[in-house]
């Protein structure tokens, strides 16, 4: 996994105890409001994100840039770059 | 027999046109609306386009809305949920003391099984919440606020946007039950100022089964009911298509109705107080005399008991209620009198009447025929009566 220093994102999809599989069917929802090169930063607390949305990038040609940490509420913060 | 029903807030009948655009929904468009192939896609449009209409009904964005089984679930996912999303934030919550048991239980099981605390909230004499007294009560660590539109017990409407003020200056969030008040008085969410808001499917004339929650967007709520993607991930369960379909259609109906509605409730209702506080001795009406729903009148008759009262009028065809449906049945005094300082002697005697827009002034006028000589009949026998006639003579 890597770990970001910056975080910075163009838009939010807070998807905080929203359940599975919504952590992968929201952020492509919000992928297309936004251009080629903006960031989309994803905060959940469900741990099986942090294997599913870099392999839903994978997959679909999107560019998983990290995740960013912080130890304020149990949440993962993890960031896409929209390519296409 | 002629039969007058004056206890629209227990149940209504479910409006004719809001029946006929359910019924397809029950057999040949039945698709579940996650499905992803035609019929499932379809239905999916319809439950979205009944999610806007709710939503405009609301004031509010589509998106802002989920669908429940009631407004008990409404009120049970916005108190539990919230309050949960927030533990780490605090652990106190205000909830007023006449709220309908689906909230005031919410707050008792946060109470119970989550370390929360609960302050309930004193009501003044007409079951309002005084803003000053709010504010004194909030800590900081309040995470929720809830308190009602409107109470189906004694018909008072809070001034809601004083309240929310309050809060939101405190950046502590605000619930309303609206389940009493919805379909009856302009329900702007924006304009009170709440972040959620719970309304039923019956109040409008929809079926039972079916109620809806609003919520402000971006704020985080726990599932109450864990299942899959259903509403956004937000409450599981297969979503209650024919029960969308009709409270979707009553809330455009609603919508469209609205100041018509009152205006007919205020009149049928003034005709009801008229008569029955001029009529009938050692009586009064209880909540607000002005800041009330539309359909609303309740009232206290010293001497009897409300419950001898129901069966008594209902012989003659009229059925009215002593309290919440719910709680008349439950309990001897309702919690809600006691709040607003009435006597537990005097509460007993406690009648409601909730109108609908289908109701009719000659039916008011047979209440009015039949009432005092049902409270006659009552208190020329209860010995409660025979004592305070005395002490009145001086005998």
């Amino acid at each position: 996994m890597r770990f970001l220093k910056e975080c910075k994102a163009d838009a939010t999809a807070d998807l905080v105890y929203r359940v599975c599989p919504m952590h992968l069917l929201e952020p492509a929802e919000y992928l297309k409001d936004l251009h080629t090169g903006q960031v989309l930063e994803i905060v959940t607390d469900y741990d099986g994100a942090l294997d599913d949305i870099p392999a839903w990038c994978a997959k679909h040609g999107q560019e998983f840039l990290g995740i960013c940490e912080e130890d304020d509420d149990n949440v993962y913060r993890l960031y896409i770059k929209k390519l296409h | 027999m002629k039969t007058v029903y004056f206890d629209h807030a227990a149940a209504t009948p479910v409006r004719a046109e809001v029946l006929k655009a359910m019924l397809p929904y029950f057999t040949e468009r039945f698709g579940n609306p996650s499905a992803v192939y035609d019929l499932g896609v379809e239905i999916k449009e319809v439950m979205e386009a009944q999610r806007a209409r709710v939503a405009a009904l609301l004031g509010a964005p589509p998106e802002s809305i989920i669908f429940t089984s009631s407004g008990a679930e409404a009120n049970n996912l916005a108190i539990k949920g919230a309050a949960l999303a927030n533990l780490k934030k605090g652990r106190h919550l205000i909830v007023s003391s006449i709220e309908h048991h689906s909230v005031l239980n919410s707050a008792r099981y946060l109470e119970k099984f989550h370390d929360v605390e609960v302050t309930f909230l004193p009501v003044s004499r007409w079951g309002q919440v005084d803003p000053e007294r709010l504010c004194c009560a909030l800590r900081p660590d309040t995470v929720l606020v809830s308190i009602q539109h409107a109470s189906n017990e004694i018909g008072t409407v809070q001034r809601l946007a004083e309240l929310t003020a309050v809060c939101r200056e405190a950046g502590v969030l605000f619930h309303s039950d609206a389940v009493a008040s919805v379909g009856q008085v302009p329900i702007e969410v924006k304009a009170l100022g709440v972040d959620l808001l719970s309304i039923s499917g019956p109040a409008l004339g929809a079926p039972k089964g079916i109620g809806a929650l609003y919520f402000r967007r971006g704020l985080r709520l726990v599932p109450q009911i864990h299942s899959g993607i259903q509403e956004n991930g937000r409450r599981g369960g297969t979503e209650n298509i024919p029960g969308i379909v009709g409270l979707g259609i009553a809330a455009e109906l609603a919508r469209q109705e609205l100041h018509q509605k009152a205006k007919r409730l205020q009149a049928l209702r003034d005709r009801l107080v008229a008569g029955v506080t001029q009529e009938i001795p050692a009586t009064f009406l209880t909540g607000h005399p002005k800041e009330r729903l539309p359909g609303h009148a309740s009232f206290c008759f010293e001497g009897l008991e409300g419950e001898a009262l129901v069966f008594l009028l209902n012989r003659q065809g009229i059925y009215a209620n002593t309290g919440s449906a719910c709680a008349s049945k439950a309990l001897k005094v309702s919690p809600t009198l006691c709040a607003i300082g009435i006597s537990p002697e005097v509460a007993q005697g406690s009648l409601v009447f909730t109108l609908s827009a289908t109701n009719r002034e000659e039916e008011v006028d047979y209440v009015l025929k039949e009432l005092p000589r049902a409270v006659e009949r009552l208190r020329s026998f209860s010995p409660v009566w025979r004592k305070k006639m005395a002490a009145v003579s001086g005998g």
